[in-house]
């Protein structure tokens, strides 16, 4: 079953006079329920501004986007923030927690803005960080937490509303390679409880966890490829 | 989502967001605080004002009404006065019985006459007809002894009560109560002796007055006189109600057709109200402008921290759009956000303004009113909505892709 269907993604930076930055030159891609897919390329192919698209924090100047076949690309600020809300979890490369707030509240948050009462949102928060073995750690503040379980916490808050889809854009960026595997070995464990996983990456190992792998270049496909037997 | 929660969603950041920059927020509601407590202290000031005025409207009679044929200010013709029927007595029982605004109502009738006591005289004391009333129409109280009672005074009894010159006059060295003095040649005695009045209203004062009952005063030096009804208004505030109940009453009794104009006049000192709406005006003025320039300046202060605030707190808002925040989400955040600073400056301002006015009690009679204290608050509130809604309202529209991008 698919969730996501791109049709001739563009997106185009208007520089201002004639320059123009055209980060995605017509993209296509369905990517189906359970799949794990891994979005490489080199810097400045244009990953992060695809990602951005599927995750409907941007829209594609033109193209049709369809999510679980309803068509995105037309709407409001507002409807968007709702799929985010409830179809898609996010993981950073920074991480993006609120500073200020303690693990348990970052992962509550996503269950305030869909308006689930607090009784509720409690247990699925704890439940959450518990998953990521962070059950000990919920009432530390980000600056109190190492980088590996800060990217865990963005993986609860991720995993908390139970979403269509995870996107991941470089999570293991900032993380040492054994905390990064750590980090892998956890995506992977998702992966296996039925979620969708797109990831973006620089590393060859790191791809290797994906079932398919899609090589940008100067916004366009260069190749997608489905890895057999891993 | 739940309205509830985003509430207190806000309020939570709100607070969190506060603490961080304690310092800040107190400097920011700097005029905001001074708003409030020059807002705070005008109606203080007024509420002041307002009281010592009913205080001194009784004290000097502004609040009371006298019905005669003659009006105090005078244009027309003095022959056309002269000419109107007399004041009656009667028309002081029907007011008396009629009259639903009003605290107290005295006939009274006054010549000049001397006042004699052994070998001392006063040789023009006013001598005043009028009934046990009238101690409740002036603002005036006795020293001693006691006025005329209401059987004395149906009664017609030979009682007086005199004012504090008569007093000094005639009994220099003794205690003049249950003495027998001579007016006009009858006697009467003593029953009591009125405060000194003083000051300003001479002629309105008690002070050269002799009173003896409006019946003895009748039988002794003749009952076809033109008489004043002295009215004391229940309240200063509905004094214009007052005077249209007494005309009513006073046409009615005089049995005026409605094409006919009033044969009798309502006087009132005027002075007194003046002043004070003047003086009640003044601080009006200069409270308001100092308020609404201290809110004015208040409000552009908060609206520029908040500004900085969202600035400050771009990526924030970019990662709350991430996972869910709507538009009005944000906006409600940081509306709450200036809300909330502005209403902490508004407490800050009521607790400053209450110990001054403690101290302008000192002064005037006053307390800081009740209502005063919601409209603080209510004014705080407003102004934090209202300087708190561009920069919410920018923080609102990020695109959230750049807002995770800024750093
Ligand atoms: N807001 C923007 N304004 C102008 N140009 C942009 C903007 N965002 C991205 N670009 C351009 O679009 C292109 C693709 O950028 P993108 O961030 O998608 O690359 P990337 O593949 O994620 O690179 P990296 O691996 O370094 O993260 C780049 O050339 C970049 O300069
Ligand atoms: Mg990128």
């Amino acid at each position: 079953m698919e969730i996501i269907n791109l049709k001739q993604i563009k997106k185009i930076y208007d520089m201002g006079g004639a320059e123009e930055v055209q980060a995605l030159r017509g993209v296509d891609v369905i990517i189906g329920k359970n799949e794990y897919v891994a979005i490489m390329g080199p810097s400045g192919s244009g990953k992060s501004t695809l990602m951005n698209i599927i995750g409907c924090l941007d829209t594609p100047t033109s193209g049709l986007y369809e999510f679980n076949k309803i068509n995105v690309s037309e709407m409001n600020d507002d409807q968007l923030a709702k799929i985010r809300n409830k179809e898609i979890g996010f993981v950073f490369q920074t991480f993006n927690l609120l500073a200020r707030s303690n693990a348990l509240h970052n992962v509550e948050l996503p269950l305030i803005y869909a308006g689930i009462n607090k009784a509720t949102r409690r247990q699925l928060a704890k439940q959450a960080l518990d998953q990521v073995g962070l059950a000990d750690r919920m009432m530390h503040k980000p600056n109190e937490l190492s980088g590996g379980q800060r990217q865990r916490v963005a993986i609860a808050r991720a995993l908390v509303t139970n979403p269509s889809i995870i996107l991941a854009d470089e999570p293991t960026g900032n993380l040492d390679t054994k905390t990064g595997d750590e980090l892998m070995t956890l995506l992977a464990e998702v992966h296996q409880q039925g979620n969708t996983i797109i990831l973006v990456t620089h590393e060859e190992y790191i791809a290797e966890h994906a079932k398919r792998i899609i090589r940008l270049r100067d916004g366009h496909i260069e190749s997608d490829t489905i890895v057999e037997n891993r | 989502m739940n309205f509830i929660s985003e509430i207190t969603e806000g309020l939570g950041i709100a607070f969190n967001a506060i603490r961080a920059n304690k310092m800040r927020s107190v400097l920011t509601t700097l005029g905001i605080v001074i708003g409030i407590v020059s807002v705070t202290l005008m109606a203080t000031a007024i509420e002041g004002v307002d009281r010592k005025f009913e205080e001194s409207a009784s004290a000097f009679g502004a609040d009371v009404l006298y019905i005669q044929k003659f009006p105090w200010v005078g244009h027309g013709d003095w022959w056309t006065y002269r000419n109107r029927k007399d004041i009656t007595v009667d028309i002081a029982d029907d007011i008396e019985r009629q009259a639903t605004l009003v605290e107290a109502v005295a006939p009274s009738v006054v010549t000049v006459r001397p006042a004699q006591f052994g070998d001392r005289v006063v040789t023009n004391a006013f001598l005043t007809g009028t009934t046990n009333q009238y101690v409740n129409t002036s603002g005036t109280s006795l020293k001693d002894g006691r006025f005329f009672s209401q059987e004395e005074s149906n009664g017609g009894r030979p009682v007086c009560v005199v004012g504090a010159n008569i007093a000094e006059n005639l009994f220099p060295n003794e205690d003049p109560i249950g003495k027998m003095i001579k007016v006009g040649g009858k006697p009467y005695r003593v029953q009591g002796v009125f405060e000194k009045q003083g000051g300003l209203f001479g002629i309105f004062t008690s002070d050269n007055r002799v009173f003896i009952p409006i019946k003895s005063f009748m039988s002794s030096f003749g009952s076809r006189r033109d008489i004043t009804i002295q009215v004391k208004a229940s309240s200063m505030a509905d004094i214009e109600d007052v005077k249209e109940e007494l005309r009513g009453i006073v046409r009615k009794s005089r049995m005026l057709k409605p094409s006919q104009a009033d044969d009798f006049n309502i006087n009132q000192q005027e002075l007194l109200t003046e002043t004070f709406g003047a003086i009640t005006a003044v601080i009006a003025a200069v409270g308001f402008f100092i308020t609404g320039l201290a809110l004015f300046v208040g409000g552009i202060g908060i609206m520029n921290i908040m500004f900085v605030s969202v600035t400050e707190r771009t990526k924030e808002i970019g990662i709350r759009k991430a996972i869910g925040a709507k538009r009005r989400t944000i906006l409600l955040q940081f509306l709450i956000e200036s809300s909330i600073i502005c209403l902490f400056g508004g407490l800050l301002g009521l607790i400053v303004a209450y110990p001054l006015s403690l101290i302008a009690n000192q002064i005037l009679p006053t307390a800081m009113p009740l209502e005063v204290v919601a409209i603080a608050i209510i004014i705080s509130l407003l102004v934090g909505v209202i300087s708190g809604f561009l920069p919410a309202y920018r923080a609102s529209r990020l695109n959230p892709v750049d807002a995770l991008r800024y750093e």
